[in-house]
């Protein structure tokens, strides 16, 4: 079968052990994480879990419909027409250009964040595809250390 | 009112109605044992391993359809029970566990006995709950059996450090729960059935198909009258024995990997499944791709993840079975005519008279279907059975006439020796009246023994009847049929003696190697007040059949050496 990537919000209470509940039943059933993000919902005592996971069409429904299955799970969506983002930041070394690496940072609606005495930190946040693109661009300014994250997405 | 956790802990059980705890003391739960000393409103079983105190509150729960429990102590007591919940789990049975947990000042620590329970069982529970606050104590009390009874039911774990059963805290026991995420129990959809109702009066090979969840949702009496209302053929899983009856001319019997050729047949050609509580579970359906290819499917089901996860459904009906059926009765009465599937019965009692369940009996050795088959004469309706795991059990499964839902009580999903013994205990307190009998094998009655002082000690006197092969004996038939008859680690021939073994836990053993033995050893067992072993000598390399294949397709089954050719070409 034909796998495919989706990305599902969970709403749940905001306590102690659901991540693990959440991430154990991934782990469980064999099904596949591919970035994972979790912070409260404001003024609620809710979180909302965003994650971006691939498999067939007959797996995802059994994603959502074991999710549903968990007692402090509120809700699950299976996003369809979303707005999605994630985000990374990249280190680079003085050495290099720091113009050129503004101008990149720019290209993908980033900005540098952060300028030390020997290196200056980009971030960018934007769709998964571009980052990766970003991230690819980047090679060439011999980064130190990237960090990516997670996926947030908001149903349109 | 005030008083500490340990005191709600037991004012929680009995404001449940809960008579009977199965468990044993440790460490951390001894708070709680203090209260169980000193109140009366409930009576504990102390059991000699925690794996059997699980197990016994197992059996009295699928005996009586109540919420079993039991108590342990941490680290290794819950780790001992962790077996059982996983057990109750695979077979969705209501359950409550309370585990003690080191005092919270030590959590995280690698204390003395620390486990961290919670997170061993969140795979094995329905729902698991470590208390943090002695305020949260009676919310979480109730909220665990309310989980553990209702939807889809099974196991709940309530882990508490000993430092919240010693503090004092308001007690006012909830009447009601507030859990606005836990899934209501669904209401089935008029539309739904009646889409279920059209599939079936169009249908020319109609067959229903039982499971476990018939018997959970004590579905016996209205699924007797659906079946008899169109005149359907009927075949059950192992968790479903008993819910049409034995005698019921519409079971063609138990169908998957030791069905009976009629029934695996007639899942193989039916046009129509109608899936009341069961789950299409791989030792069901045989190899999926195979699996009643000419069938559409109405899938009843409590649980909307069981519907879809492994064969496509047409007609998903999302519901308790109890309802969906009295539903469906409803929607086919006036509409169904009994003489409209006649041609299909009449192709399946063909297969029936080719292929009955059937054994070749002897005169020189005792069969072990023919022990089962006599127990069902000797004891009938009037006993609860129930089973390890392994030969026995199948051979209890095909043998024995189970006439009622609950009357059959045995680890279908997980699968677990040393269930049966601890089981038996719990359906004897749940039914002090009826006679117990535990079918079990020489390898699977060591993996509990140790309950025999509690059937003593408590006067349970629950009857063990071991078909001794001197072998592990279904992974031995694997090996004869699928490892060219290398019998590793199989031949159980070093063997304690069965029948002293039960004298010195003060119970009554008996040694059984002729038929006429066997029925004076029974007879004399159910008048001894007294916790039975019987020891038969059985057939040694007996084999279980019909028998298909892991992954095999389910029409292709290996069949015992005899069959009816002649009433079967009529």
């Amino acid at each position: 079968m034909n796998e495919v990537r989706r990305v599902i919000s969970i709403v749940v209470e905001n306590e102690s052990s659901v991540l693990s509940r959440v991430a154990g039943l991934f782990a469980g059933r064999g099904y596949n994480i591919e970035t994972l993000t979790v912070a409260p919902i404001p003024s609620t005592q809710r979180s909302r879990i965003t994650i971006a996971t691939r498999g067939d069409e007959r797996t995802i429904i059994q994603i959502t419909k074991q999710l549903n299955k968990l007692i402090p799970v509120y809700e699950v969506v299976e996003h369809s027409e979303m707005v999605e983002k994630e985000m990374v930041l990249v280190k680079f070394p003085l050495s290099e250009s720091l113009a050129d690496i503004e101008v990149l940072c720019e290209a993908y609606n980033g900005t540098i964040v952060n300028v030390g005495v020997d290196m200056c930190i980009g971030m960018v946040a934007d769709e998964p595809c571009r980052i990766e693109h970003f991230i690819e661009a980047t090679t060439r300014f011999n980064p130190i250390e990237t960090v990516r994250g997670g996926v947030v997405a908001i149903e349109r | 009112m005030k008083m500490n956790g340990a005191q709600m802990v037991c004012e929680a059980l009995i404001a449940e109605d809960v008579k009977t705890v199965f468990g044993y003391p440790g460490g951390a739960i001894m708070n709680v044992y203090d209260a169980i000393y000193k109140q009366d409103g409930f009576e504990h079983i102390l059991n000699r391993h925690e794996q059997a105190s699980v197990h016994a509150a197992d059996g009295y729960a699928r005996a009586n359809g109540e919420v079993g429990v039991a108590m342990v102590t941490s680290g290794p007591g819950f780790t001992n029970a962790v077996t059982g919940l996983a057990t109750a789990y695979m077979d969705s049975i209501p359950m409550v566990v309370i585990s003690g947990q080191v005092p919270q000042s030590l959590l995280g620590t690698d204390g003395f006995q620390e486990i961290d329970a919670v997170g061993i069982s969140r795979p094995c529970t329905k729902h698991n709950y470590l208390v943090r606050d002695i305020a949260d104590l009676p919310r979480i009390l109730k909220e665990a059996f309310h989980i553990a009874r209702t939807g889809r039911p099974g196991p709940v774990l309530v882990d508490i450090p000993k430092d919240i059963t010693a503090e004092e805290g308001e007690f006012i026991y909830p009447k009601s729960v507030n859990l606005p995420s836990y899934l209501k129990v669904p209401q089935a959809k008029q539309e739904d059935v009646d889409a279920a109702v059209e599939a079936i009066l169009a249908a020319k090979k109609p067959l229903l198909y039982l499971g476990g969840g018939a018997v959970l949702s004590n579905a016996s009496e209205r699924i007797r009258k659906l079946a008899a209302l169109g005149q359907l053929p009927t075949v059950e899983t192992l968790m479903a024995l008993g819910v049409m009856g034995a005698k019921n001319p519409l079971r063609l019997g138990m169908l998957g990997m030791h069905g009976n050729y009629a029934s695996n047949m007639a899942m193989s050609e039916t046009d129509l499944i109608i899936s009341l509580g069961a789950r299409f579970d791989d030792r069901v359906t045989g190899k999926l791709s195979e699996f009643a290819k000419y069938a559409k499917v109405i899938h009843v089901d409590i649980d909307p993840a069981n519907i879809g996860k492994l064969v496509h459904v047409q007609y998903p009906i999302i519901g308790d079975v109890n309802d969906v059926v009295d539903m469906l009765i409803r929607g086919l009465k006036g509409k169904i005519k009994p003489s409209q599937y006649a041609d299909w019965r009449e192709v399946l009692a063909r297969y029936d008279a080719l292929y009955p369940q059937s054994f070749e009996d002897s005169d020189e050795v005792i069969k072990p279907q023919w022990v089962i088959e006599r127990l069902g004469e000797l004891v009938g309706e009037k006993a609860i059975i129930t089973s390890d795991v392994g030969q026995h059990q199948m051979w209890a499964a095909q043998h024995f006439p189970f006439d009622r839902p609950r009357q059959w009580i045995n680890s279908g999903g997980l699968g677990t020796m040393g269930f049966g013994l601890p089981a038996a205990l719990g359906a004897k307190k749940a039914f002090p009246d009826k006679t117990v009998i535990n079918i079990t094998g020489d390898g699977s009655i060591l993996m509990n023994v140790q309950e025999l002082v509690t059937a003593s000690e408590y006067k349970i006197p629950v009857i063990n009847v071991i078909l001794n092969n001197h072998f592990l004996g279904m992974v031995r038939q694997w090996q004869t049929f699928f490892y060219e008859g290398r019998y590793a680690e199989t031949d159980l021939s070093f063997q304690p003696n069965f029948k002293a073994l039960a004298e010195a836990c003060h119970g009554i053993g008996y040694n059984v190697s002729t038929k006429e033995e066997f029925d004076l050893a029974l007879k004399d067992a159910i008048e001894q007040d007294k916790v039975a072993f019987i020891n038969i000598q059985v057939a040694r390399f007996e084999d279980v059949l019909p028998m298909v294949p892991a992954n095999g397709a389910l029409n292709n089954m290996m069949l015992p050496k005899i069959s009816n050719p002649d009433k079967g070409a009529k």
